[in-house]
């Protein structure tokens, strides 16, 4: 009744080639924006930004990430998380360099040198695919860890290795460090994720996306009808790294504040991005949205219900979280295995028919 | 925009204010996962100092005292949603025991005006209360553990270690690195050779390291560990035949859970500490009086009189006489943060207070000042008797290097200062 096509006319090809061509759609998307960008800046609080917030845009940022590269592209990566560490280190490195240059620049470019990391670790795929890419995607996670770790000029020579965020500020807006408010280190993040999300949209649609999935389908027949399989690949590499490297970036700078390489990015973080990716959805943006949502989420939730509304021990919370998030995801993969993504587009059907299904 | 967001940020944290005037102590354990041996002993003897307090004396100074546990797993990520969640309860002092969460809490607790605490982890050079106006690590830090096993080695070769081999073996992580600096300064002014062999997290992986301890022969090894990581090393230590007597490790890497499972083969490793270890203490029967026989313990009330749940104890004591003392200088019982910070500055632990407490000789005596958050540095050396199963202090309280350490401490923080812009206090 609501969500159909039907008398929604398009009288250009502008308006048909939009976004969302169904107006409950596109209405839903103006919604959502208007409420995170309109309503929530007002009334976030520093546990709703760093407790819940903030790790679910910076987690959907590295979801769209590699959602591109293992979901359109097809190209297996574990790499994730050594690619975030190369945006927080390069981030850290140019925040500590040029300390009057604005941040949205700093994150950029932290962004595209991790495309150039990208790149170079996605050139193997050239020769080799499926598990033998995973593995050689998985060397790149353990030697990036290493490297950050074993050269004192990555973390400035400081003692313990560790690298801290110092205070930096947009627009004279402080945005990194402890003084940062709520609502400005949760609308920087939520431009740079609305940034990513209209880019990959947009890019999965045009020409570039079909290359990307030419080659994901079937990469021989990918060949012969013209696809350049060294441009698909090493687009889609950079394409992801360059998210990934964004929301590493993030990560350390506005989240953590403070990052220890080995703990914060390694091979369990490229796990966790690429369980968000399976369980929202290979091949949708959307689905980077709900897998970093339910990873995010879920843990939380359980926390607050077990141990400060049930009042249980917290050491029996934590064991029942491991079990239930991962009881959760078999059951999905079992009863949807495409993803939250498919359960949403099952929904939209359902409801293109509604009231009157046949 | 600001003063609506302001309203809104007092609104909510009205509403999230404690209704009860409890002193709240927040304790961000870790029970689950590879650092859980440790952190359990820890956890529980923090919250049954705790409840002793309340049940034996009606809390401090008449507040009633609330620990409010949040699981962190040793994480870092969980730390700053446990951080966020229980500040806004009127938490008075948080002690993450993890020196990743402390990294990132040095510098939210500052500008949150709550006080933090790192015993014997953490940022060494938050000693330099100048710089870090909202951080403590009294009694002692990790500069000084690695200074306090040097100077053991000296005194156990007559003074000289000149031209003797020592390993570092230690925990891939801030924790493990922390002592490197300090050690290759003691280097060049004793002239022993170092060799430091990073174990990665979770430390269950120590083969080639032992290999390469067993090539080189190091005369010492000094171990930086945490968690499983202890009980392997130990363990392969052991299957190397290295000879425990010459194997040192931190504080942390000295409990009963770390050497246990390699039997007798543990027998005679050393640990450095910087309090005193075993159950005979009165304070112990009063915890098993008050706390464990009626059914208020916070695990299950077999950790009494173990290495970490002595240190929960002590950190518990540390935190609790600082309350006592902010009550004091501030005339209420009801503190704030603030009033808890100002209590940590002017904490002063004699040989006496002790006794009161039922702690004699429990830890070196203490003053903490305005510009030194760290103590008297003071450590020891604990030794584990495996046939009897226990640890015995093999020394006594000794000062540690001074000069290198204090030179060191004032090098990183004033490199902290100048990263973030601090003006040093106290002038």
């Amino acid at each position: 009744m609501f969500y159909r096509e039907a008398g929604d006319f398009k009288t250009s090809y502008v308006a048909d080639n939009q976004t969302f061509p169904i107006k409950f759609d596109r209405y839903r998307y103006y919604a959502v924006l208007a409420v995170a960008f309109g309503i929530i800046p007002f009334i976030i609080n520093d546990y709703w930004a760093n407790a819940l917030l903030l790790p679910f845009l910076i987690y959907a940022i590295a979801a769209i990430g590699l959602n591109i590269l293992v979901g359109y592209c097809g190209q297996v990566s574990l790499g994730t998380g050594g690619f975030m560490a190369v945006g927080a280190y390069a981030c850290y490195k140019l925040m500590t360099a040029f300390p009057d240059v604005s941040m949205f620049i700093h994150v950029l470019i932290a962004g595209a040198i991790t495309a150039v990391v990208g790149v170079l670790f996605g050139l193997p795929s050239l020769r080799i695919k499926g598990f033998y890419l995973a593995v050689a995607t998985l060397a790149a996670q353990f030697f990036l860890v290493w490297l950050f770790n074993r050269v004192p000029w990555f973390y400035n020579y400081s003692a313990s290795g560790q690298i801290n965020s110092p205070e930096r500020d947009v627009f004279g807006i402080i945005i990194t460090g402890p003084n940062a408010p709520a609502w400005a280190t949760y609308l920087f993040c939520l431009i740079f994720l609305t940034f990513s999300a209209v880019v990959a949209r947009n890019l999965t649609r045009g020409v570039t996306g079909r290359s990307w999935m030419a080659i994901r389908d079937m990469d021989i027949a990918a060949e012969i009808i013209g696809v350049n399989p060294l441009k698909a690949k090493m687009t889609a590499f950079a394409v992801s790294s360059f998210f990934i490297g964004i929301s590493g970036a993030l990560f350390f700078a506005l989240y953590l504040g403070a990052v220890e390489v080995g703990e914060v990015f390694g091979i369990q973080k490229s796990f966790t991005v690429l369980f968000m990716v399976i369980i929202g959805g290979l091949g949708s943006i959307f689905g980077s949205f709900a897998g970093a949502a339910f990873l995010v989420l879920l843990p939380v939730v359980l926390k607050v219900v077990g141990a400060d509304m049930l009042g249980w021990p917290t050491d029996i919370v934590a064991h029942l979280q491991l079990v239930i998030v991962g009881a959760l995801i078999i059951i999905f993969l079992i009863m949807e295995p495409h993803g939250l993504a498919q359960l949403w587009r099952v929904a939209k059907e359902k409801l293109r028919l509604w009231p009157f299904p046949h | 925009m600001k003063i609506k967001l302001a309203t809104v940020a007092l609104g909510a944290l009205m509403a999230a204010g404690p209704a009860m005037a409890d002193l709240v102590f927040p304790s961000l354990s870790y029970r689950t996962g590879p650092y859980a041996a440790g952190g359990i002993p820890f956890a529980d003897g923090y919250a049954d100092y705790f409840t002793l307090l309340n049940e034996r004396d009606g809390g401090i100074g008449g507040a009633m005292t609330r620990v409010l546990e949040c699981e962190t797993g040793y994480n870092t990520e969980k730390g700053v949603e446990c951080y966020e969640s229980t500040k806004g309860e009127g938490a008075l002092v948080y002690q993450p025991l993890s020196t990743g969460i402390t990294y990132q809490l040095i510098p939210k607790t500052t500008a949150d005006n709550i006080p933090m605490h790192t015993m014997g982890y953490g940022r060494t050079s938050a000693k330099n209360g100048k710089v870090f106006s909202h951080t403590f690590n009294y009694p002692a830090n990790y500069w000084d553990g690695a200074s306090g096993a040097i100077n053991y080695l000296l005194d156990a070769n007559g003074g000289d270690i000149n031209g003797k081999k020592v390993a570092l073996v230690y925990h891939n992580s801030a924790y493990g690195k922390e002592p490197i600096r300090t050690l290759e300064e003691l280097s060049k002014k004793h002239g022993f050779d170092l060799k430091t062999l990073p174990v990665d997290h979770p430390g269950q992986e120590q083969k080639s390291q032992w290999l390469q301890i067993r090539r080189e022969r190091p005369d010492y090894v000094i171990m930086w560990g945490w968690g499983v990581m202890n009980q392997v090393a130990i363990q392969e230590a052991a299957n190397i035949r290295f000879p425990m007597e010459n194997f040192i490790g931190v504080w942390w890497s000295g409990a009963q859970h770390d050497v246990l499972p390699a039997g007798m083969a543990a027998d005679g490793y050393k640990a450095i500490t910087f309090h005193a270890v075993g159950d005979d203490f009165p304070v112990f029967d009063d915890i098993q009086k008050y706390v464990v026989d009626t059914g208020k313990a916070a695990g299950a009330g077999d950790q009494i009189g173990t290495v970490l749940y002595n240190r929960g104890v002590y950190a518990a004591m540390l935190a609790a006489e600082a309350a006592r003392t902010a009550q004091e200088i501030h005339g209420t019982a009801d503190i704030t943060p603030g009033m808890m910070r100002d209590g940590m500055e002017a904490l002063e632990i004699t040989q006496a207070r002790m006794v009161e407490l039922g702690m004699p000789n429990f830890g070196p005596e203490l003053k903490v000042s305005c510009e030194n958050h760290g103590g008297n540095a003071m450590v020891g050396v604990s030794q584990w008797d495996a046939a009897a199963k226990e640890w015995n202090l093999i020394s006594d309280f000794a000062p540690t290097d001074g000069d290198i350490i204090n030179a060191l401490i004032a090098e990183d923080s004033g490199a902290y200062a100048a990263e973030n812009g601090i003006e040093e206090r106290c002038n």
